[in-house]
Protein backbone atom coordinates (compact mmCIF):
# COMPACT_ATOMS: atom_id res chain seq x y z
CA UNK A 1 0.00 0.00 0.00
CA UNK A 2 2.37 2.40 -0.79
CA UNK A 3 1.00 6.18 -0.81
CA UNK A 4 1.84 8.23 -3.99
CA UNK A 5 2.53 11.95 -3.43
CA UNK A 6 0.72 14.78 -5.86
CA UNK A 7 0.42 17.79 -4.82
CA UNK A 8 -3.13 17.97 -6.88
CA UNK A 9 -6.29 16.12 -6.43
CA UNK A 10 -7.68 13.85 -8.94
CA UNK A 11 -11.40 13.97 -7.98
CA UNK A 12 -13.19 16.52 -5.57
CA UNK A 13 -16.32 15.93 -4.37
CA UNK A 14 -18.30 18.87 -3.20
CA UNK A 15 -21.47 18.51 -0.95
CA UNK A 16 -23.19 15.92 -3.40
CA UNK A 17 -26.51 15.21 -2.26
CA UNK A 18 -29.45 12.64 -4.08
CA UNK A 19 -32.76 12.24 -3.00
CA UNK A 20 -34.83 9.38 -4.63
CA UNK A 21 -38.18 11.42 -4.65
CA UNK A 22 -38.58 12.75 -0.79
CA UNK A 23 -36.09 9.37 0.33
CA UNK A 24 -32.94 10.05 0.73
CA UNK A 25 -30.08 8.82 -1.23
CA UNK A 26 -26.98 10.55 0.10
CA UNK A 27 -26.52 13.75 2.01
CA UNK A 28 -23.95 16.79 1.42
CA UNK A 29 -20.69 14.32 0.83
CA UNK A 30 -17.45 16.64 0.20
CA UNK A 31 -13.88 14.85 0.20
CA UNK A 32 -10.85 14.66 -2.21
CA UNK A 33 -9.64 11.75 -3.60
CA UNK A 34 -5.43 11.95 -4.04
CA UNK A 35 -3.86 9.92 -7.20
CA UNK A 36 -2.98 6.66 -5.79
CA UNK A 37 -5.04 6.93 -3.24
CA UNK A 38 -7.81 4.21 -2.05
CA UNK A 39 -10.83 5.29 -0.08
CA UNK A 40 -13.53 2.51 1.37
CA UNK A 41 -16.61 3.64 2.02
CA UNK A 42 -17.93 1.62 4.83
CA UNK A 43 -21.55 1.91 6.67
CA UNK A 44 -24.85 0.55 6.94
CA UNK A 45 -27.34 -1.16 4.31
CA UNK A 46 -28.93 1.65 2.99
CA UNK A 47 -26.82 4.38 4.22
CA UNK A 48 -25.96 5.88 0.59
CA UNK A 49 -22.76 4.18 -0.69
CA UNK A 50 -23.60 3.01 -3.98
CA UNK A 51 -26.15 5.91 -4.14
CA UNK A 52 -22.81 8.03 -3.84
CA UNK A 53 -20.73 5.59 -5.63
CA UNK A 54 -22.80 5.79 -8.80
CA UNK A 55 -23.05 9.81 -8.71
CA UNK A 56 -19.24 10.18 -8.47
CA UNK A 57 -18.99 7.44 -11.44
CA UNK A 58 -21.89 9.53 -13.61
CA UNK A 59 -23.81 7.03 -13.22
CA UNK A 60 -26.36 8.54 -11.29
CA UNK A 61 -26.91 12.42 -11.23
CA UNK A 62 -26.71 14.13 -7.83
CA UNK A 63 -29.37 15.87 -6.96
CA UNK A 64 -27.10 18.97 -5.93
CA UNK A 65 -23.69 19.39 -5.40
CA UNK A 66 -20.41 18.98 -7.92
CA UNK A 67 -18.12 16.78 -8.71
CA UNK A 68 -14.54 17.60 -10.56
CA UNK A 69 -12.21 15.29 -12.16
CA UNK A 70 -8.82 16.32 -13.05
CA UNK A 71 -8.33 14.88 -16.88
CA UNK A 72 -5.15 13.69 -18.51
CA UNK A 73 -4.36 16.78 -19.81
CA UNK A 74 -4.09 18.71 -15.70
CA UNK A 75 -7.41 20.43 -16.70
CA UNK A 76 -9.95 20.32 -13.36
CA UNK A 77 -13.74 19.66 -15.32
CA UNK A 78 -16.97 19.32 -13.88
CA UNK A 79 -18.24 15.87 -14.62
CA UNK A 80 -21.84 16.80 -15.02
CA UNK A 81 -20.81 19.39 -17.44
CA UNK A 82 -18.98 16.94 -20.02
CA UNK A 83 -20.49 16.28 -23.29
CA UNK A 84 -22.02 12.67 -23.56
CA UNK A 85 -18.92 12.12 -25.55
CA UNK A 86 -16.57 12.66 -23.33
CA UNK A 87 -18.57 11.22 -20.63
CA UNK A 88 -18.10 8.42 -22.73
CA UNK A 89 -14.70 8.22 -23.15
CA UNK A 90 -13.90 8.64 -19.51
CA UNK A 91 -15.49 5.77 -18.73
CA UNK A 92 -14.17 3.58 -21.40
CA UNK A 93 -10.60 4.61 -20.63
CA UNK A 94 -9.77 6.21 -17.99
CA UNK A 95 -12.17 4.87 -15.30
CA UNK A 96 -13.22 1.18 -14.62
CA UNK A 97 -16.40 -0.03 -12.59
CA UNK A 98 -15.77 -2.95 -10.86
CA UNK A 99 -19.70 -4.44 -9.56
CA UNK A 100 -20.12 -7.13 -6.89
CA UNK A 101 -22.06 -9.14 -9.59
CA UNK A 102 -19.80 -9.75 -11.85
CA UNK A 103 -22.44 -10.60 -15.23
CA UNK A 104 -23.18 -7.29 -14.33
CA UNK A 105 -19.97 -5.93 -15.50
CA UNK A 106 -19.03 -8.59 -18.24
CA UNK A 107 -20.37 -9.75 -21.06
CA UNK A 108 -21.48 -13.12 -20.60
CA UNK A 109 -22.07 -14.34 -24.38
CA UNK A 110 -18.78 -13.61 -25.43
CA UNK A 111 -14.94 -15.31 -24.49
CA UNK A 112 -12.94 -14.06 -21.95
CA UNK A 113 -10.34 -12.84 -24.32
CA UNK A 114 -13.19 -11.18 -25.89
CA UNK A 115 -14.42 -9.30 -22.38
CA UNK A 116 -10.96 -8.16 -22.25
CA UNK A 117 -10.15 -7.11 -25.72
CA UNK A 118 -13.46 -5.11 -26.39
CA UNK A 119 -12.06 -2.53 -23.70
CA UNK A 120 -8.57 -2.04 -25.98
CA UNK A 121 -10.91 -2.04 -29.09
CA UNK A 122 -13.11 0.96 -27.61
CA UNK A 123 -9.69 2.73 -27.22
CA UNK A 124 -8.64 2.55 -30.51
CA UNK A 125 -6.70 -0.75 -31.03
CA UNK A 126 -7.26 -2.55 -34.14
CA UNK A 127 -4.50 -5.21 -34.30
CA UNK A 128 -6.10 -8.65 -33.49
CA UNK A 129 -2.74 -10.11 -32.67
CA UNK A 130 -2.04 -7.73 -30.53
CA UNK A 131 -5.06 -7.29 -28.54
CA UNK A 132 -5.28 -11.02 -28.26
CA UNK A 133 -1.92 -11.06 -26.78
CA UNK A 134 -2.53 -8.41 -24.29
CA UNK A 135 -5.76 -9.61 -23.16
CA UNK A 136 -3.47 -13.11 -22.75
CA UNK A 137 -1.13 -11.70 -20.92
CA UNK A 138 -3.88 -9.72 -18.46
CA UNK A 139 -5.83 -13.48 -18.00
CA UNK A 140 -2.04 -14.23 -16.74
CA UNK A 141 -1.81 -11.11 -14.30
CA UNK A 142 -5.62 -12.02 -12.57
CA UNK A 143 -4.45 -15.82 -12.31
CA UNK A 144 -6.76 -17.02 -15.36
CA UNK A 145 -5.35 -19.92 -17.08
CA UNK A 146 -4.57 -19.39 -21.26
CA UNK A 147 -6.60 -22.09 -21.91
CA UNK A 148 -9.80 -20.59 -20.37
CA UNK A 149 -9.45 -17.35 -23.35
CA UNK A 150 -11.99 -18.77 -25.27
CA UNK A 151 -14.18 -19.75 -23.23
CA UNK A 152 -17.22 -17.32 -21.96
CA UNK A 153 -17.66 -16.18 -18.38
CA UNK A 154 -20.64 -18.33 -17.59
CA UNK A 155 -18.51 -21.41 -17.44
CA UNK A 156 -16.37 -19.29 -14.76
CA UNK A 157 -16.59 -19.73 -11.14
CA UNK A 158 -18.05 -17.06 -9.13
CA UNK A 159 -14.50 -16.15 -8.45
CA UNK A 160 -12.79 -16.23 -11.88
CA UNK A 161 -15.28 -13.99 -13.12
CA UNK A 162 -14.81 -11.70 -10.92
CA UNK A 163 -10.93 -11.86 -12.00
CA UNK A 164 -11.78 -11.72 -15.58
CA UNK A 165 -13.86 -8.57 -14.79
CA UNK A 166 -10.71 -6.89 -12.44
CA UNK A 167 -9.20 -7.97 -16.10
CA UNK A 168 -11.77 -6.62 -18.51
CA UNK A 169 -11.27 -2.65 -16.18
CA UNK A 170 -7.82 -2.37 -15.93
CA UNK A 171 -6.61 -3.46 -19.22
CA UNK A 172 -6.66 -0.17 -20.59
CA UNK A 173 -5.02 1.36 -17.70
CA UNK A 174 -7.50 3.72 -15.39
CA UNK A 175 -6.43 6.00 -13.43
CA UNK A 176 -9.39 5.41 -11.28
CA UNK A 177 -11.52 2.68 -10.68
CA UNK A 178 -14.70 2.38 -8.48
CA UNK A 179 -15.86 -0.82 -6.88
CA UNK A 180 -19.06 -1.88 -5.23
CA UNK A 181 -18.27 -4.83 -3.11
CA UNK A 182 -15.79 -6.85 -5.28
CA UNK A 183 -15.75 -9.57 -2.40
CA UNK A 184 -19.77 -9.49 -1.66
CA UNK A 185 -20.93 -13.14 -1.94
CA UNK A 186 -17.64 -14.97 -2.62
CA UNK A 187 -15.98 -17.75 -0.33
CA UNK A 188 -14.11 -16.86 2.09
CA UNK A 189 -10.56 -18.28 0.57
CA UNK A 190 -11.89 -16.87 -2.74
CA UNK A 191 -12.15 -13.50 -1.52
CA UNK A 192 -8.73 -13.87 0.05
CA UNK A 193 -7.25 -14.59 -3.06
CA UNK A 194 -9.12 -12.01 -5.17
CA UNK A 195 -7.75 -9.19 -2.26
CA UNK A 196 -4.21 -10.22 -2.71
CA UNK A 197 -4.51 -10.03 -6.62
CA UNK A 198 -6.23 -6.51 -5.97
CA UNK A 199 -3.69 -5.26 -3.39
CA UNK A 200 -1.10 -5.80 -5.55
CA UNK A 201 -2.42 -4.49 -8.88
CA UNK A 202 -3.21 -1.10 -7.20
CA UNK A 203 0.22 -0.61 -5.77
CA UNK A 204 1.91 -1.91 -8.97
CA UNK A 205 -0.25 0.68 -11.03
CA UNK A 206 -0.52 3.46 -8.53
CA UNK A 207 -4.67 3.21 -9.54
CA UNK A 208 -7.16 5.38 -6.96
CA UNK A 209 -9.75 3.38 -6.24
CA UNK A 210 -13.03 4.30 -4.21
CA UNK A 211 -14.11 0.74 -2.86
CA UNK A 212 -17.10 0.23 -1.38
CA UNK A 213 -17.60 -2.55 1.06
CA UNK A 214 -19.22 -3.68 4.47
CA UNK A 215 -15.92 -4.92 5.18
CA UNK A 216 -14.00 -3.76 7.77
CA UNK A 217 -11.05 -6.21 7.14
CA UNK A 218 -11.05 -5.40 3.06
CA UNK A 219 -11.09 -1.89 3.91
CA UNK A 220 -7.97 -2.38 6.60
CA UNK A 221 -5.95 -4.46 3.91
CA UNK A 222 -6.89 -2.26 0.86
CA UNK A 223 -7.54 1.64 1.95
CA UNK A 224 -5.21 4.35 3.33
CA UNK A 225 -8.24 6.14 4.14
CA UNK A 226 -11.67 5.34 5.44
CA UNK A 227 -15.26 7.44 5.10
CA UNK A 228 -18.16 6.07 7.33
CA UNK A 229 -22.20 6.51 5.73
CA UNK A 230 -24.87 6.77 7.92
CA UNK A 231 -28.48 7.87 6.78
CA UNK A 232 -26.93 9.07 3.77
CA UNK A 233 -24.38 11.56 5.70
CA UNK A 234 -20.75 10.74 5.99
CA UNK A 235 -20.21 10.53 9.59
CA UNK A 236 -16.33 9.78 10.79
CA UNK A 237 -13.66 10.12 7.71
CA UNK A 238 -9.74 9.30 8.61
CA UNK A 239 -7.04 7.04 7.98
CA UNK A 240 -8.21 3.91 7.65
CA UNK A 241 -6.34 2.40 11.06
CA UNK A 242 -7.22 5.14 13.14
CA UNK A 243 -10.97 5.06 12.13
CA UNK A 244 -10.83 1.76 12.79
CA UNK A 245 -8.47 1.32 15.61
CA UNK A 246 -9.89 4.65 17.80
CA UNK A 247 -13.39 5.70 16.19
CA UNK A 248 -15.33 8.44 17.24
CA UNK A 249 -18.73 8.01 16.86
CA UNK A 250 -21.51 6.09 18.36
CA UNK A 251 -22.01 4.52 15.15
CA UNK A 252 -18.47 4.07 13.74
CA UNK A 253 -17.69 2.28 17.69
CA UNK A 254 -21.07 -0.61 16.94
CA UNK A 255 -19.89 -0.88 13.45
CA UNK A 256 -15.95 -1.79 14.82
CA UNK A 257 -17.08 -3.56 17.96
CA UNK A 258 -19.54 -5.98 16.24
CA UNK A 259 -16.74 -7.52 14.24
CA UNK A 260 -14.49 -9.60 16.22
CA UNK A 261 -10.89 -8.73 14.98
CA UNK A 262 -10.19 -6.82 11.96
CA UNK B 1 21.94 15.77 19.56
CA UNK B 2 19.67 17.60 17.51
CA UNK B 3 15.48 16.92 19.07
CA UNK B 4 13.88 14.89 16.57
CA UNK B 5 10.62 14.10 18.44
CA UNK B 6 9.07 16.23 20.75
CA UNK B 7 5.89 15.24 22.52
CA UNK B 8 4.37 18.66 24.12
CA UNK B 9 1.35 18.92 26.57
CA UNK B 10 -0.44 15.42 24.52
CA UNK B 11 -3.53 14.55 26.10
CA UNK B 12 -5.66 11.41 25.60
CA UNK B 13 -8.74 9.95 25.97
CA UNK B 14 -11.58 7.64 24.87
CA UNK B 15 -15.29 8.28 24.81
CA UNK B 16 -16.97 4.30 25.21
CA UNK B 17 -20.29 5.40 23.66
CA UNK B 18 -21.73 1.94 23.86
CA UNK B 19 -20.67 2.13 27.51
CA UNK B 20 -23.52 4.79 28.05
CA UNK B 21 -20.44 7.29 26.86
CA UNK B 22 -18.28 6.28 29.52
CA UNK B 23 -14.98 8.46 29.39
CA UNK B 24 -11.76 6.97 30.19
CA UNK B 25 -9.27 9.19 31.01
CA UNK B 26 -5.22 7.63 29.98
CA UNK B 27 -2.52 10.69 29.59
CA UNK B 28 -2.47 13.98 30.33
CA UNK B 29 0.20 16.94 30.36
CA UNK B 30 3.04 14.21 27.92
CA UNK B 31 5.71 16.14 27.89
CA UNK B 32 9.28 14.75 26.42
CA UNK B 33 11.63 14.75 23.73
CA UNK B 34 13.38 12.19 21.59
CA UNK B 35 17.17 12.98 20.36
CA UNK B 36 18.53 11.61 17.55
CA UNK B 37 20.58 8.24 18.12
CA UNK B 38 18.80 8.20 21.61
CA UNK B 39 16.46 5.27 23.42
CA UNK B 40 14.34 6.25 25.38
CA UNK B 41 12.00 3.91 27.20
CA UNK B 42 8.05 4.03 28.73
CA UNK B 43 7.92 2.23 31.75
CA UNK B 44 4.81 2.11 34.05
CA UNK B 45 2.02 -0.67 34.99
CA UNK B 46 -0.18 -2.43 32.77
CA UNK B 47 -2.92 0.34 31.45
CA UNK B 48 -1.00 3.30 32.19
CA UNK B 49 -0.58 4.59 28.03
CA UNK B 50 2.66 3.35 27.14
CA UNK B 51 1.01 2.21 24.38
CA UNK B 52 -1.61 4.52 23.72
CA UNK B 53 1.54 6.88 23.72
CA UNK B 54 3.18 5.14 20.99
CA UNK B 55 0.07 4.89 18.57
CA UNK B 56 -0.40 8.69 18.87
CA UNK B 57 3.00 9.23 17.69
CA UNK B 58 2.35 6.55 14.62
CA UNK B 59 -0.93 8.31 14.15
CA UNK B 60 -2.71 5.54 14.43
CA UNK B 61 -4.31 6.63 17.58
CA UNK B 62 -6.18 10.51 17.09
CA UNK B 63 -4.21 13.12 19.78
CA UNK B 64 -7.01 14.99 21.44
CA UNK B 65 -4.51 17.12 22.35
CA UNK B 66 -1.49 19.19 22.04
CA UNK B 67 1.13 18.43 19.71
CA UNK B 68 4.05 15.90 18.42
CA UNK B 69 6.26 17.37 16.15
CA UNK B 70 8.84 15.24 14.42
CA UNK B 71 11.89 17.15 12.82
CA UNK B 72 13.36 16.75 9.62
CA UNK B 73 16.15 18.73 8.18
CA UNK B 74 14.28 22.17 8.79
CA UNK B 75 10.61 20.93 8.54
CA UNK B 76 8.46 20.08 11.46
CA UNK B 77 5.66 18.42 11.21
CA UNK B 78 2.84 17.91 14.20
CA UNK B 79 1.56 14.44 13.64
CA UNK B 80 -1.21 15.51 15.99
CA UNK B 81 -2.96 17.51 13.26
CA UNK B 82 -1.16 16.08 10.10
CA UNK B 83 -3.55 15.10 7.14
CA UNK B 84 -3.74 11.49 6.86
CA UNK B 85 -1.80 11.57 3.67
CA UNK B 86 1.41 13.31 5.48
CA UNK B 87 0.87 11.02 8.02
CA UNK B 88 1.20 7.94 5.36
CA UNK B 89 4.13 9.79 4.49
CA UNK B 90 5.58 9.72 7.50
CA UNK B 91 5.53 6.03 8.38
CA UNK B 92 6.80 5.45 4.59
CA UNK B 93 10.08 7.50 5.18
CA UNK B 94 10.41 8.41 8.72
CA UNK B 95 8.45 7.02 11.95
CA UNK B 96 8.93 2.75 12.14
CA UNK B 97 6.79 1.26 14.41
CA UNK B 98 7.13 -2.43 15.57
CA UNK B 99 3.76 -3.61 17.26
CA UNK B 100 3.92 -6.50 19.45
CA UNK B 101 1.82 -8.69 16.91
CA UNK B 102 2.49 -9.10 13.63
CA UNK B 103 -0.81 -8.58 11.14
CA UNK B 104 -0.52 -11.16 8.92
CA UNK B 105 -1.84 -10.35 5.10
CA UNK B 106 -3.31 -13.43 3.32
CA UNK B 107 -1.05 -15.46 0.83
CA UNK B 108 2.53 -13.15 0.99
CA UNK B 109 5.36 -15.07 2.03
CA UNK B 110 7.50 -13.97 5.16
CA UNK B 111 10.53 -12.55 3.01
CA UNK B 112 7.42 -9.98 0.85
CA UNK B 113 6.34 -9.11 4.37
CA UNK B 114 9.88 -7.80 5.53
CA UNK B 115 11.19 -6.57 2.38
CA UNK B 116 8.23 -4.56 1.78
CA UNK B 117 8.93 -0.89 3.60
CA UNK B 118 11.85 -1.04 2.35
CA UNK B 119 10.57 -1.35 -1.65
CA UNK B 120 8.10 0.79 -0.50
CA UNK B 121 11.46 3.73 0.24
CA UNK B 122 12.09 2.89 -3.61
CA UNK B 123 14.66 -0.31 -2.96
CA UNK B 124 14.61 -1.92 -5.61
CA UNK B 125 12.52 -5.79 -5.53
CA UNK B 126 16.07 -7.92 -5.30
CA UNK B 127 18.05 -6.30 -3.38
CA UNK B 128 15.17 -5.94 -0.60
CA UNK B 129 14.60 -9.54 -0.71
CA UNK B 130 18.19 -10.17 0.02
CA UNK B 131 18.33 -7.66 3.25
CA UNK B 132 14.91 -9.16 3.92
CA UNK B 133 16.45 -13.05 4.37
CA UNK B 134 19.49 -11.39 5.58
CA UNK B 135 17.42 -10.34 8.84
CA UNK B 136 15.59 -13.59 9.09
CA UNK B 137 18.98 -15.42 9.38
CA UNK B 138 20.17 -13.47 11.91
CA UNK B 139 16.95 -13.27 13.74
CA UNK B 140 17.12 -17.29 13.52
CA UNK B 141 14.27 -17.79 11.12
CA UNK B 142 14.36 -21.47 10.03
CA UNK B 143 14.97 -20.76 6.33
CA UNK B 144 12.62 -22.96 5.39
CA UNK B 145 9.88 -20.47 6.31
CA UNK B 146 10.80 -17.92 4.50
CA UNK B 147 8.92 -18.56 1.47
CA UNK B 148 5.77 -19.11 3.46
CA UNK B 149 2.75 -16.65 4.31
CA UNK B 150 3.04 -16.18 8.43
CA UNK B 151 0.44 -16.68 9.33
CA UNK B 152 0.72 -20.34 10.55
CA UNK B 153 3.85 -19.59 12.19
CA UNK B 154 4.34 -19.75 15.86
CA UNK B 155 3.80 -16.46 18.21
CA UNK B 156 8.04 -15.81 18.39
CA UNK B 157 8.44 -16.64 14.76
CA UNK B 158 5.55 -14.54 13.85
CA UNK B 159 7.36 -11.63 16.35
CA UNK B 160 10.86 -12.27 14.60
CA UNK B 161 9.50 -11.53 11.27
CA UNK B 162 7.75 -8.12 12.59
CA UNK B 163 10.97 -7.25 14.34
CA UNK B 164 12.96 -7.63 10.74
CA UNK B 165 10.10 -5.98 8.59
CA UNK B 166 10.35 -2.90 11.53
CA UNK B 167 13.92 -2.92 11.06
CA UNK B 168 14.79 -3.48 7.35
CA UNK B 169 14.28 0.27 6.52
CA UNK B 170 15.77 3.32 7.48
CA UNK B 171 13.63 5.91 9.55
CA UNK B 172 14.99 8.60 11.40
CA UNK B 173 12.20 8.04 14.00
CA UNK B 174 11.54 3.97 15.39
CA UNK B 175 9.05 2.87 17.89
CA UNK B 176 9.12 -0.82 19.69
CA UNK B 177 6.15 -2.11 21.51
CA UNK B 178 7.60 -5.14 23.47
CA UNK B 179 9.34 -6.36 20.41
CA UNK B 180 10.87 -9.47 22.88
CA UNK B 181 7.69 -10.33 24.63
CA UNK B 182 7.98 -13.78 23.46
CA UNK B 183 12.05 -13.86 22.40
CA UNK B 184 14.12 -16.51 24.05
CA UNK B 185 17.87 -14.73 25.24
CA UNK B 186 19.55 -15.82 21.85
CA UNK B 187 17.14 -13.71 20.29
CA UNK B 188 16.56 -10.95 22.72
CA UNK B 189 20.28 -10.86 22.50
CA UNK B 190 20.24 -10.26 18.43
CA UNK B 191 17.25 -7.39 19.15
CA UNK B 192 19.53 -5.83 21.43
CA UNK B 193 22.20 -5.07 18.70
CA UNK B 194 20.02 -4.58 16.33
CA UNK B 195 18.37 -1.48 18.30
CA UNK B 196 22.01 -0.62 18.94
CA UNK B 197 23.04 -0.24 15.17
CA UNK B 198 20.01 1.98 15.07
CA UNK B 199 21.30 3.96 17.44
CA UNK B 200 24.65 4.43 15.92
CA UNK B 201 22.92 5.68 12.27
CA UNK B 202 21.03 8.15 14.67
CA UNK B 203 17.59 6.88 14.82
CA UNK B 204 15.85 8.59 17.66
CA UNK B 205 14.07 5.69 19.52
CA UNK B 206 10.83 5.07 21.97
CA UNK B 207 10.34 2.01 22.81
CA UNK B 208 8.24 -0.35 25.57
CA UNK B 209 10.37 -2.39 27.02
CA UNK B 210 9.41 -5.42 29.93
CA UNK B 211 12.44 -7.38 30.20
CA UNK B 212 14.92 -6.14 32.49
CA UNK B 213 18.30 -7.16 31.01
CA UNK B 214 17.15 -5.89 27.51
CA UNK B 215 16.12 -2.36 29.05
CA UNK B 216 19.47 -2.14 30.74
CA UNK B 217 21.04 -2.81 27.74
CA UNK B 218 18.92 -0.68 25.28
CA UNK B 219 17.62 2.14 27.14
CA UNK B 220 19.20 5.54 27.63
CA UNK B 221 16.36 6.79 30.00
CA UNK B 222 12.86 5.88 31.22
CA UNK B 223 9.98 8.00 31.28
CA UNK B 224 7.21 7.18 33.96
CA UNK B 225 4.19 7.11 32.25
CA UNK B 226 2.63 7.33 35.35
CA UNK B 227 3.70 10.83 35.38
CA UNK B 228 1.37 11.87 33.03
CA UNK B 229 -1.52 9.87 34.77
CA UNK B 230 -5.02 11.47 33.58
CA UNK B 231 -7.28 12.62 36.24
CA UNK B 232 -9.79 10.50 36.82
CA UNK B 233 -12.16 12.81 36.86
CA UNK B 234 -11.35 15.00 34.33
N1 LIG C 1 -33.53 3.60 -7.37
C1 LIG C 1 -33.94 3.90 -6.15
N2 LIG C 1 -35.18 4.39 -5.93
C2 LIG C 1 -35.57 4.72 -4.69
N3 LIG C 1 -34.82 4.62 -3.59
C3 LIG C 1 -33.59 4.16 -3.75
C4 LIG C 1 -33.08 3.76 -5.03
N4 LIG C 1 -31.81 3.32 -4.86
C5 LIG C 1 -31.53 3.43 -3.55
N5 LIG C 1 -32.60 3.92 -2.89
C6 LIG C 1 -32.65 4.20 -1.46
O1 LIG C 1 -31.59 5.06 -1.11
C7 LIG C 1 -31.01 4.68 0.12
C8 LIG C 1 -29.53 4.41 -0.08
O2 LIG C 1 -29.39 3.25 -0.90
P1 LIG C 1 -27.98 2.70 -1.38
O3 LIG C 1 -28.23 1.66 -2.40
O4 LIG C 1 -27.12 3.83 -1.77
O5 LIG C 1 -27.44 2.06 -0.02
P2 LIG C 1 -26.13 1.23 0.29
O6 LIG C 1 -25.43 1.96 1.37
O7 LIG C 1 -25.38 0.96 -0.96
O8 LIG C 1 -26.72 -0.11 0.90
P3 LIG C 1 -26.26 -1.65 0.74
O9 LIG C 1 -25.12 -1.82 1.70
O10 LIG C 1 -27.46 -2.40 1.18
O11 LIG C 1 -25.89 -1.89 -0.68
C9 LIG C 1 -31.81 3.48 0.60
O12 LIG C 1 -32.76 3.92 1.50
C10 LIG C 1 -32.44 2.96 -0.65
O13 LIG C 1 -33.66 2.31 -0.37
N1 LIG D 1 -8.72 1.59 21.28
C1 LIG D 1 -9.04 1.77 22.57
N2 LIG D 1 -10.31 2.00 22.92
C2 LIG D 1 -10.64 2.19 24.20
N3 LIG D 1 -9.77 2.16 25.23
C3 LIG D 1 -8.48 1.93 24.95
C4 LIG D 1 -8.05 1.71 23.61
N4 LIG D 1 -6.72 1.51 23.63
C5 LIG D 1 -6.35 1.60 24.92
N5 LIG D 1 -7.38 1.86 25.72
C6 LIG D 1 -7.35 2.07 27.19
O1 LIG D 1 -6.36 3.03 27.47
C7 LIG D 1 -5.64 2.69 28.65
C8 LIG D 1 -4.16 2.63 28.34
O2 LIG D 1 -3.90 1.51 27.50
P1 LIG D 1 -2.48 1.20 26.87
O3 LIG D 1 -2.64 0.06 25.95
O4 LIG D 1 -1.93 2.46 26.30
O5 LIG D 1 -1.64 0.79 28.17
P2 LIG D 1 -0.20 0.19 28.32
O6 LIG D 1 0.52 1.08 29.27
O7 LIG D 1 0.44 0.00 26.99
O8 LIG D 1 -0.48 -1.22 29.01
P3 LIG D 1 0.23 -2.65 28.82
O9 LIG D 1 1.49 -2.59 29.57
O10 LIG D 1 -0.76 -3.58 29.44
O11 LIG D 1 0.40 -2.87 27.35
C9 LIG D 1 -6.24 1.39 29.14
O12 LIG D 1 -7.20 1.71 30.09
C10 LIG D 1 -6.91 0.83 27.90
O13 LIG D 1 -8.00 0.02 28.25
MG1 LIG E 1 -24.94 -0.82 -2.03
MG1 LIG F 1 0.94 -1.76 25.84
Amino acid sequence: MNTIQSDEPLLQVHNVTRYYGDRVGCLDVSFDLWPGEVLAIVGESGSGKTTLLNCLSTRLAPTAGAIEYRMRDGAMRNLYQLTEAERRLLMRTDWGFVHQNAADGLRMNVSAGANVGERLMAVGQRHYGNIRSTADDWLGRVEIESDRIDDDPRSFSGGMRQRLQIARNLVTHPRLVFMDEPTGGLDVSVQARLLDLLRRLVSDLGLSVVIVTHDLAVARLLSHRIMVMRQGYVIEAGLTDQVLDDPREPYSQLLVSSILQV
Amino acid sequence: MPVRLYLNNVGKSFTMHLQGGTIIPVVDKVEFSVNTGECVVLGGPSGAGKSSILKMIYGNYRCDQGQILVTIDDEIINVADAEPRKVLQLREDTIGYVSQFLRTIPRVSAEDVVAEPLIAQGESEDNAVKKARSLLARLNVPERLWTLPPATFSGGEQQRVNIARGFIAHYPILLLDEPTASLDAANRAVVVRLVQEKKEQGVAMVGILHDQDVREEIADRIIDVTAFAADAAA
